[in-house]
């Protein structure tokens, strides 16, 4: 990985980042980050030259660039190959989203028997060429930085080539949810509405959209450091939620995610049989 | 000191009118999405008239009661602390070219806050001890404190969380603020306190109190102070808590903390913020401050080591910190017994009872 030390620029002294954007297992949705920029849109079009980017037209996927933002998750053995390329080929590799960070929604394949279902649902599975488990792209190549959510800011992508245009890489950030829902001035909706919330569990990044309407976050922005999601089960229990409702909570947006899915499956054997 | 006077609650907007007359923008407690917010107070009709506080250990509800007391209700998640250590502010910026272009804090208008607590007085003591330490004045905070007048409202109904009496911060305000109201079923006793609260007082247009008003008045506040159960445990802490580093209930809270910095946010006494640069695409970048937690890997990040990597060792750094070491750094301890901590801990851990389980004994 030809990481650089701060400063030294990412672009070889030229006045714009060459940046590619590239799909994987995805929605499509982060990438759009890009596109709904409104006004910095223009900024971001003088700061970059894009040179791959499906959604805006441009379509040169092996090209040699500073940036390679990379969407969505590693599913295939497609997929599996053409990361590497996309990393031999990038100075830096930013994985945007949760696909590309946490493994996805797609991830909840990986609790269950993927290969038995193409083998029962397609009439000729070996040409369906998935692999076992839906994986972060880290599972699969050096990453350099990671923007959590589902979908990823504007504001992340933004700031993250303001950053790198000064040469280096924005401090990542895994606070969690609770300290930006106080710092914007609202009541923890667990304490005063009982309502379930991943926010103990969950990265800021979001603004604390749901809790200020009043309701419980699930989660869009991937696993917090320390997620205590044991402990948190356990108050979302005492708050009256069953397991099965924990369980759902937990891996319905980051079923990739250990420490999601240690707390989920302990639900389990504690109290409806059925795991799913 | 002059007398109290006496304002009948039908007269309420007379105090709203004297303070905004004397040049101030009054900032109140209201309810708003369930809880009690304090923002920009139109009139007296928007104060929590007729609403009591129902908290508990990870629990926080309103109860409508209709009685005709505005401040029948002990406090909220925040009072002052947002109003002066902003939760998130620019503090310089660069411009396109790199160079400093700096932000004089912004003065608000001479604020005047209605409905301030004797433990936001008490923690608005210890917020000033730390931001506007001589020779170490924070121009941010102080651009923000020094408007600021405040109209306290002695407790007639504390919250079950509440436990300031034991830590000898309330329920009676007693210093810090510049006007005083004790509430009663017909009216407020107003009193003054400092010169620009006896200007205020003069300018208020106040009756006679009823008699006997004075005497059922401080009778409230005492009963307030006798209803509460939580209690810390007596004495010195430092010592005790500092001994007891390795007491096994330490890891027990760990077990159910979340490590989501709930409690330090909703503290009024917890001023621990982290600094970020937010670079624009045109070269110009932000530093700007937010509050932080001590439960936060940032806060004992070391050159590549998180040195408290568990809920357990960040729990036990906050209560070291704010019942212990706060003595040597303040002169006394960081918690003045609002409450909120306890309240409003999403795993409802109770800070009265970690206390009592582990330097209680002794
Ligand atoms: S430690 Fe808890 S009770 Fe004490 S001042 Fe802080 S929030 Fe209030
Ligand atoms: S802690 Fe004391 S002063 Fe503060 S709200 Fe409760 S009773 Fe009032
Ligand atoms: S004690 Fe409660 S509010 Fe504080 S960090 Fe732990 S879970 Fe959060």
């Amino acid at each position: 990985m030809d990481r650089r030390e701060p400063g030294a620029g990412f672009s070889d002294g030229a006045a714009r980042l060459r940046v590619a954007v590239h799909k994987f297992g995805s929605c499509d949705g982060c990438q759009l980050a890009f596109l709904n920029a409104g006004p910095a849109l223009l900024a971001l079009a003088e700061a970059v030259e894009l040179v791959h980017f499906l959604e805006a037209g441009l379509d040169d996927p092996d090209a040699r660039v500073d940036v390679a933002f990379v969407e969505g998750s590693i599913g295939t053995s497609e997929e599996a190959e053409r990361i590497r390329a996309v990393r031999e080929r990038a100075r830096v590799l930013v994985a945007i989203g949760a696909c590309a960070t946490t493994g996805g929604v797609q991830a909840l394949r990986n609790l269950a028997d993927a290969g038995g279902w193409v083998a029962r649902t397609y009439p000729e599975p070996d040409r369906v060429h998935v692999l076992p488990e839906s994986a972060p792209v880290r599972a699969h190549v050096a990453v350099d930085l990671e923007l959590a959510g589902c979908p990823v800011t504007t504001r992340a992508v933004t700031e993250t080539v303001a950053s790198l245009l000064r040469g280096a890489l924005p401090a990542p950030r895994h606070e969690k949810l609770c300290l930006e829902c106080k710092r914007a001035g609202l009541a923890c909706v667990m304490v005063s509405r009982g309502e379930p919330c991943l926010g103990p569990v969950t990265a800021a990044g979001c603004g604390a959209l749901c809790p200020g309407l009043g309701r419980g976050c699930y989660g869009c922005f991937g696993p917090s450091e320390l997620p205590e999601a044991g402990a948190l089960a356990a108050r979302l229990r005492a708050l009256g939620l069953d397991a099965a409702a924990v369980r759902r909570r937990l891996l319905a947006i980051h079923a990739g995610v250990p420490a999601f899915q240690q707390a989920a499956l302990r639900q389990v054997g504690e109290e409806d049989g059925d795991g799913r | 000191m002059p007398e109290p006077g006496w304002l009948p609650l039908q007269r309420a907007d007379a105090l709203l009118a004297t303070l905004r007359e004397a040049g101030y923008r009054v900032v109140g407690p209201q309810v708003a999405d369930g809880i009690i917010r304090y923002g920009p107070l139109g009139e007296a009709a928007a104060l929590p008239w007729g609403v009591r506080v129902e908290a508990d250990a990870g629990r926080w509800r309103l109860r409508r009661t209709g009685e005709g007391r505005a401040f029948a209700w002990a406090n909220g998640p925040q009072a002052l602390k947002p109003l002066l250590f902003a939760p998130e502010e620019t503090l310089w910026r660069t411009d396109a070219d790199g160079r400093p272009a700096p932000q004089a804090p912004e003065a608000p208008p001479p604020t005047a806050v209605i409905g301030v607590r004797a433990c936001d007085l008490a923690a608005l003591a210890l917020l000033d001890a730390h931001f506007l330490r001589p020779g170490r004045e924070d121009p941010w905070y102080a651009a923000r404190r020094s408007g600021l007048l405040l109209v306290a409202v002695h407790c007639t109904h504390p919250a079950a969380t509440c436990f300031c009496a034991s830590t000898g911060d309330g329920p009676e305000a007693r210093e810090g603020h510049d006007l005083a109201l004790w509430e009663l079923e017909e009216g407020w006793l107003v009193e003054a306190a400092g010169a620009a609260g006896e200007r205020l007082l003069a300018a208020l247009p106040l009756e006679a109190p009823p008699a006997g008003a004075a005497e059922r008045a401080r009778t409230e506040v005492a009963a307030a102070a006798a209803a509460q159960t939580r209690r810390l445990p007596e004495g010195p802490l430092q010592a005790r808590l500092f001994e007891r580093l390795d007491h096994p209930r330490w890891a027990q809270v760990g077990e159910r903390c979340l490590a989501c910095g709930s409690c330090t946010a909703v503290c009024p006494t917890c001023f621990c913020h982290a600094a970020e640069e937010r670079p624009g695409l045109d070269g110009s970048s932000a530093r700007v401050r937010r509050w932080s937690s001590c439960f936060t890997e940032g806060h004992s990040y070391i050159h590549g080591i998180v040195l408290r990597p568990d809920a357990r060792s960040r729990y036990r750094q906050w209560l070291t910190h704010k019942l212990g070491a706060w003595h040597a750094q303040y002169g006394r301890s960081g918690c003045v017994g609002c409450g909120r901590c306890i309240a409003w801990c999403p795993a409802a851990i109770d800070l009265v009872e970690e206390m009592e389980a582990i330097v209680g004994d002794a």
